[in-house]
């Protein structure tokens, strides 16, 4: 038996590349499991540990203002654990150097302690000191943006009043984990941050003397979340609590949970496609590369090897490619999900990074893609061994061949003797021709489904920031302003159109389903903001009834024409039915639109606007900024041309970057599946090849009963990747659908193109490979008999 | 006699001193050990000896499917030592018939279009029913290699071999693998190619008696000629017997 494993090592030596071939796409299938998979596990182990050690709250309250003796009945609610009342208000910052507007959040601290709920982590320097009113800490990706250190200050506006503060230390916080400012779809950490203040100081500036307008809870492990919830809008109600929310509708847990949420998507859906053509693949190759020792294991038989023998031999030489490759593929994975993980704890800021392998992920990888190399394998063997020796020795009887119903045609006398050859060999094996042509396909469409998503992504960013948001500056008021502010802001510098708006937060209910997004008043023609279905073409604002995007009115269950429970979240608190009036597509977010003053008349207010969307000249703009800074009512300036870079750096570091890996496996698939393919048509033409170099064809010629083979399947092989593609698209499409943006099912000419150029290169790149193997042809050596 | 005298002047090869080493890597193995020998226009030559005595290279060697290591081999006026892959190539091409012991049939192609791969690139070739009829195969035409017999096969890569018209047919133990009934029918199609289109032959085989059908018989041992004589009459495949 020592003998035989020699022959294993040297045999996988000698079929180096065939081997390398069956070992990446082993790796790649392995890598997809393991990138996804732990990703998936790191991320949600890093959110699980860290919302525990904080004590990440469960319930989140924001009311106008009560007094600080209200906290001791919300501290008897049942099912309440902890709660710490606190003042939190939204500032304007003025960083030195940086000239652009800076929008925030301040949140206190209690006076002598450190919080019982939502507890910050320190990172550097300290917690601010009790009461000092000039000091506070600072989340770190704002302080990373800016380059802010302890001892450092900045100037904050806070209720038009200018603070200047010192940092002292700098902290993270379970509930920024994800820093999104309001109507932000992606943090910008130079543009917005969060800061902490002691108590008294921050009350005091903000007018919230000896009084809180925001509640944080963590509960008791037996209480109800909706339960207290209620509980807390009772006891809030009378000081103009908007109603209390859990964490699935807290902004950083929310987005934390869609990111998770798409991730998981990914990882259950991409590794299920490319370890199923991976275990597909490796069953075909395998089963062909031990067929081409088929004159080997008569040998070994003859010496009176057993079949047994000779098949754990088999097993062996399949188990080292696999284990090779599903080594290497774990390596890869690991280094690759630990990068990806980094990437995101850019996003999600998280003290450390709890990255683990996990023992299952590992063995169904190694099981899948062994248990499919086993299987080509145990039939190619099977095969083998079933011969007498004798007969497997001598060289194979010449095939059988018949006429295929092609050669009646008039067109085949014209066919070529080579280009026969060639038609025949496919004709002859329409299962193996259909096999290459499978695993070819499959390759092509792994290749459309990574280029489909670029192209699907980059397509909804467009269709947010060409056809939705058509404005260059999104201005916030700190209230409901007049509707003639807007008039007055079109004689600042630069301004060349305003449009005031209308932003209400509601919940939506219809039966059970209810979701709390904003509602939107805009103007009934509205030039800034697109309002358009799925062919672009713009929707009217009817002066009555709501208009939702398609998702939402899926997702609560209603069409044009029903009526949806509208519950406003802002002033006096009233539900009111509304007719859904029409759906309106949009990629992006998830929103509530009806005309303004139909909002004003729902708010029962005059005509109020909560903001402005602005067109401006480009040159003016610092000046306009610095005049907008000024403006006592503005509480945050929002660009939209920096928010569409963040959003799409955003999704390059995130899905792209799965995607990437995605692209890159597809490609070595595509490349180890032609090749392989090309080398093993090879070996079994290598005789048929030298008799035509005898017969005095040149290597060209000879060239081409390889090529012609190659490409025929290669030509067949694309379309049908585009629709096997085009079906794991649509599936991974489908399963990706989330609250924060939903990828367009997007095919264009492309990604058709793409998949097809992918496939066409490895072709080429195989044959290159190739023909230097039909150049080396030694014709006295093939065409000698049966040694 | 006539016929002698006219082959005996007209050589088709003629080597010298030819050489064949092949380079094992530690070992260096002689095929051959200088060959001077000649072959002349229409005879029929046999080739005889023991397995491994050199005689397959040689043949190899003439028919361009290889290169020698040392000496001169020339076909007509040409030097085939200096001739590169491009020439050896449209050499094999034009001017060389190839017969192997293992058929080397292409199985997709039918007896038909295997002869016709090659009429297709000839210059003056023969149709490929006519070569198949002067082997005697004209009702097996469309027939698959996987539906001929052995023998069956051979004469269609007879007929492939001289399709073409080539000046020389190299067989390599053409009837190796056959009966000696099946074999006398491949030889009649050698013998008659011979005659009747007066193609110069060489023939190789470690079976004695297939000597006698030859105009001359060469002897090879060891990588070298050892033994040469000419038959005063040839005998007709029929009557030899094995």
């Amino acid at each position: 038996m020592r003998n035989l494993h020699r022959k294993l090592f040297r045999d996988v030596g000698a079929m180096k590349g065939q081997s390398a071939a069956i070992g990446v796409v082993v790796a790649a299938g392995v890598m997809i499991l393991i990138v996804f998979v732990t990703t998936y596990d790191a991320l949600t182990l890093t959110q699980n540990r860290f919302y525990e050690d904080r004590q990440f709250a469960e319930v989140f309250a924001d009311l106008k203002r009560a007094p600080n003796n209200v906290a001791g009945r919300l501290r008897d609610v049942d099912g309440v654990n902890h709660v710490e009342t606190r003042v939190s208000a939204s500032v304007r910052i003025e960083v030195q150097g940086f000239g652009e507007p800076v929008r925030g959040r301040i949140v206190s601290l209690p006076e002598e302690h450190e919080p019982l709920v939502n507890r910050l982590y320190l990172r550097e320097g300290d917690f601010p000191p009790p009461w000092r009113a000039d000091a506070m800490a600072v989340n770190e990706v704002f302080a990373e943006a800016h380059g802010l250190r302890p001892g450092d200050t900045l100037d904050v506006i806070i209720r038009g009043q200018l603070e200047t503060l010192t940092v002292s230390g700098i902290v993270l916080s379970p509930e920024f984990i994800y820093q999104l400012g309001p109507n932000d779809l992606v943090p910008d950490y130079k543009r917005y941050g969060v800061l902490w203040m002691r108590e008294r100081g921050l009350a005091k500036a903000f007018a919230m003397d000896g009084a809180f307008n925001n509640a944080v809870f963590t509960l008791r492990p037996d209480a109800s979340p909706e339960r207290v919830i209620a509980l807390v809008d009772e006891v809030l109600a009378p000081y103009g609590g908007i109603g209390a929310y859990g964490r699935e509708d807290q902004l950083s847990h929310r987005f934390l949970q869609e990111e998770l949420e798409q991730v998981r998507t990914m990882a259950t859906v991409l590794p299920v496609i490319f370890l199923g053509v991976a275990a597909f693949l490796l069953h075909v190759l395998m089963g062909r590369i031990i067929r081409t020792q088929r004159e080997q294991i008569a040998v070994l038989k003859a010496f009176g090897h057993t079949n047994t023998e000779i098949a754990a031999h088999y097993a062996l030489f399949t188990g080292l490619i696999v284990m090779v490759g599903a080594v290497v593929g774990t390596a890869l994975g690991a280094w690759a999900a630990d990068g990806l993980a980094r990437l995101y704890m850019e996003y999600f800021r998280f003290p450390e990074i709890s990255f683990r392998l996990q023992a299952w992920v590992m063995a169904v990888a190694f099981l899948v893609a062994g248990g499919a190399a086993f299987l080509g394998a145990y039939g190619a063997v099977r095969s083998a061994v079933s011969l007498p020796p004798a007969e497997a020795m001598r060289p194979p009887l010449p095939e059988r061949f018949h006429r295929t119903a092609l050669e009646r045609s008039a067109l085949w006398t014209r066919v070529s003797q080579p280009t026969r050859i060639v038609l025949r060999n496919l004709s002859r094996h329409p299962l193996k021709a259909g096999l290459s042509v499978t695993g070819i396909a499959l390759a092509g469409a792994l290749l459309l489904v990574g280029s489909q998503m670029f192209k699907a992504i980059d397509h909804m960013v467009d269709f947010q920031y060409r056809f939705v948001l058509l404005m260059d500056i999104h201005l916030t008021f700190t209230e409901p302003t007049p509707e003639r502010a807007a008039g007055e802001l079109l004689h600042k510098p630069g301004v060349r159109f305003v449009e005031g708006y209308r932003s209400v937060p509601v919940r939506l209910v219809n039966g059970t389903s209810e979701y709390q997004t904003s509602l939107l008043g805009i103007d009934a023609e509205s030039r800034l903001r697109g309002i358009v279905d799925a062919e672009r073409r713009p929707v009217p604002v009817p002066p009555e009834g709501i208009l939702l995007t398609t998702y939402l009115a899926d997702y609560l269950g209603i069409r044009p024409g029903d009526s949806v429970q509208v519950e406003l979240l802002e002033g006096r608190r009233r539900t009111l039915s509304v007719p859904l009036a029409g759906v309106v597509e949009e990629p992006i977010g998830v929103s509530a639109y009806m005309e303004r003053r139909a909002v004003n008349r729902l708010m029962r207010e005059g005509p109020a606007i909560s903001g402005a969307w602005i067109l401006t000249d480009d040159e003016q703009r610092d000046t306009l900024f610095r005049e907008l800074r000024d403006l006592a009512r503005v509480d945050g300036i929002g660009l939209v041309g920096d928010a569409e870079a963040a959003f799409r750096r955003h999704l390059d570091d995130t899905l792209l970057a799965f995607m990437g890996i995605v692209l890159l496996l597809s490609v070595s698939i595509a490349f180890a599946v032609i090749y392989n393919n090309a080398r093993i048509a090879l070996a079994e033409r290598m005789r048929e090849l030298a008799t035509l170099r005898v017969l005095g064809f040149t290597r060209f010629e000879v060239s081409w009963i390889l090529i012609g083979e190659v490409a025929l399947l290669t030509f067949v092989a694309i379309p049908a990747g585009w629709g096997i593609g085009v079906g794991f698209a649509y599936a991974l499409n489908q399963a990706m659908a989330l609250d924060m943006y939903r990828v367009p099912f997007i095919l264009t000419p492309w990604t058709f193109a793409f998949s097809a150029a992918g496939v066409l290169t490895a072709s080429v790149l195989s044959v290159l490979v190739m023909s230097k193997r039909i150049l080396r042809i030694d014709m006295v050596t093939a065409l000698k008999t049966g040694e | 006699m006539v016929n002698e005298r006219k082959q005996d002047r007209r050589a088709v090869f003629r080597t010298e001193g030819v050489t064949k080493v092949y380079d094992m890597g530690e070992v260096k193995i002689h095929a051959l050990r200088g060959v001077d020998m000649a072959l002349y226009a229409g005879e029929l030559m046999v080739l005889l000896g023991p397995s491994g005595c050199g005689k397959s290279t040689l043949l190899n060697i003439l028919g361009g499917l290889d290169t020698a290591s040392g000496g001169t081999v020339t076909y007509r006026d040409r030097d085939l030592t200096r001739a590169g892959e491009r020439a050896l190539t449209r050499y094999r091409r034009h001017e060389v018939g190839f017969v192997f012991q293992a058929y080397n049939m292409i199985p997709s192609l039918t007896a038909r279009e295997n002869v016709a791969i090659v009429t297709e690139i000839a210059e003056d070739p023969m149709t490929p029913e006519k070569a198949l009829e002067l082997v005697g195969l004209d009702d097996r035409m469309d027939h698959f290699p996987s539906q001929l017999s052995g023998g069956q096969q051979q004469r269609v890569a007879i007929a492939r071999a001289i399709a073409k018209r080539p000046t020389v047919l190299l067989c390599d133990e053409p009837t190796g693998a056959l009966d000696s009934k099946t074999s006398a029918a491949v030889l009649e199609a050698i013998e008659s190619i011979n005659r009747g289109l007066g193609t110069t032959t060489a023939l190789i085989t470690h079976n004695e008696v297939i000597g006698e059908m030859a105009d001359r018989v060469v002897r090879m041992s060891d990588g070298k000629i050892v033994n040469e004589h000419r038959n005063d009459k040839r005998r007709a495949p029929a009557e030899l017997e094995w």
